[in-house]
């Protein structure tokens, strides 16, 4: 992250460790609270919305970029720049529908899963980093652009690589009032 | 000082945050003898300067205080109203309190939201296609700088016409604003901004600002 030369060089990196523990911990903690998988795949969710409503004024003010024209510049926006912004890796995106609103991100590389193996029997149906999927919706749609974002393939329930699925809801009657 | 004020608008329209950082106005204060050289005007809800300029006492400054007394908007503090006591000869000699208005907090509110409403008239008047709103509109006394974000939020500089550099330093109260309203967890989205750190950093980024100035 760059910021500007004015101020003092302060580094504010913290440990990478101690934000995956935390995150851990988070998980590990809402597990315990709700039994049912879902529950806390909706917690999960819940919380990455509020990270991204506040998160994506913090990406547009660091990294000035324009406003995105289609759908896929903004897919793309999101895996070569957000994503390594604030995590460090570069997902590769794929545009899976003839429609051009549904997008893939494929990540070989997640950092929040960096100590954990495969999830317990018993949580079969928990997506760990469902908070991920909460932080790209919020932000999208602070930026007026409705999303479905979900996660179609997981490493840690056994899948080859772990993706994340955007499709942008269209809503034709926003076209007009679009604000530029 | 070179940059005026800063203003903060909300999505909706509302003013959420604003700093008036100019130097206290110069009040003048002056007694005068009947009859009145000046000539006073009702306006609004204050009673004005509208001809006879002197000393100090220019076109469209208000009656402020009378005889120390501060008046209440056309009114002295005693309930009178402050055309008929000056046209009594009775009450002179009389001490009168000249000076700049300063904006009310609802006054400001409402010129906020007014913008808000020029600004998308703006952006949709334009011949162009894929406009963008007001960025910056001028005065022979001020420029206003305004910059939205793609989230919305309009962050709006009011400066002297000299100074440059605004951009950078509406970017930076962008950046300002990302950090420590947002990242405060206690500050709701859309509300009026009342966060310490906000107001130090910006009061900083503002001087920081004017020095890199021309002036």
């Amino acid at each position: 992250m760059s910021r500007s030369p004015g101020r003092k060089q302060e580094n504010h990196k913290i440990s990478r460790e101690l934000f995956v523990l935390t995150y851990g911990a988070l998980v590990a903690q809402l597990c315990k609270d709700y039994e049912k998988d879902e529950d806390v795949n909706a917690c999960l969710d819940r919380m990455g919305y509020s990270i991204g409503v506040r998160l994506v004024d913090d990406f547009l003010a660091r990294s000035a970029v324009r406003k995105c024209r289609s759908y896929s510049e903004t897919a793309d926006m999101i895996a070569q720049v957000a994503f390594k912004m604030y995590l460090g890796v570069t997902p590769s995106v794929s545009c899976s529908s003839a429609t051009g609103n549904e997008f893939s991100l494929i990540l070989d590389k997640n950092p929040l899963v960096d100590f954990v193996e495969e999830l317990p029997a018993e949580r079969a149906s928990l997506c760990y980093c469902n908070l991920l999927c909460g932080v790209i919706r919020g932000a999208l749609e602070m930026v007026h652009l409705a999303a479905e974002v979900t996660f179609l393939q997981d490493r840690l329930k056994g899948d080859a690589v772990t993706e994340i699925g955007i499709t942008f809801l269209r809503k034709p009657e926003d076209r007009k009032h679009k604000r530029n | 000082m070179a940059i005026f004020s800063v203003y903060v608008v909300n999505k909706a329209g509302g003013l959420i945050y604003q700093l008036d950082h100019y130097a206290p106005r110069a009040d003048t204060e002056k007694t005068f003898s009947f009859p009145l050289d000046l000539v006073l005007r009702p306006h609004d809800e204050r009673v004005v300067v509208a001809f006879g300029q002197r000393d100090g006492i220019r076109v469209g400054h208000a009656v402020l205080a009378i005889n120390g007394a501060e008046v209440n908007g056309r009114f002295t503090a005693d309930g009178k109203d402050v055309l008929e006591f000056l046209g009594n000869p009775a009450n002179y000699p009389v001490s009168i309190r000249f000076g700049r208005h300063r904006l009310s907090s609802n006054e400001k509110l409402m010129l906020a939201s007014m913008f808000h409403s020029l600004f998308a008239i703006g952006s949709q008047l334009s011949p162009e296609v894929g406009s963008s709103g007001i960025e910056m509109l001028e005065t022979d006394t001020f420029k206003l700088h305004c910059f939205q974000t793609l989230t919305g939020i309009k962050f709006i500089v009011l400066a002297d016409p000299r100074q440059t550099g605004i951009d950078t330093l509406l970017r930076k109260i962008y950046e300002i604003y990302s950090d420590f309203a947002l990242k405060n967890p206690f500050y709701s989205l859309e509300m009026p901004i009342r966060c310490e750190l906000f107001d130090q950093n910006l009061k900083l980024a503002l001087e920081v600002a004017e020095k890199a100035g021309p002036l």
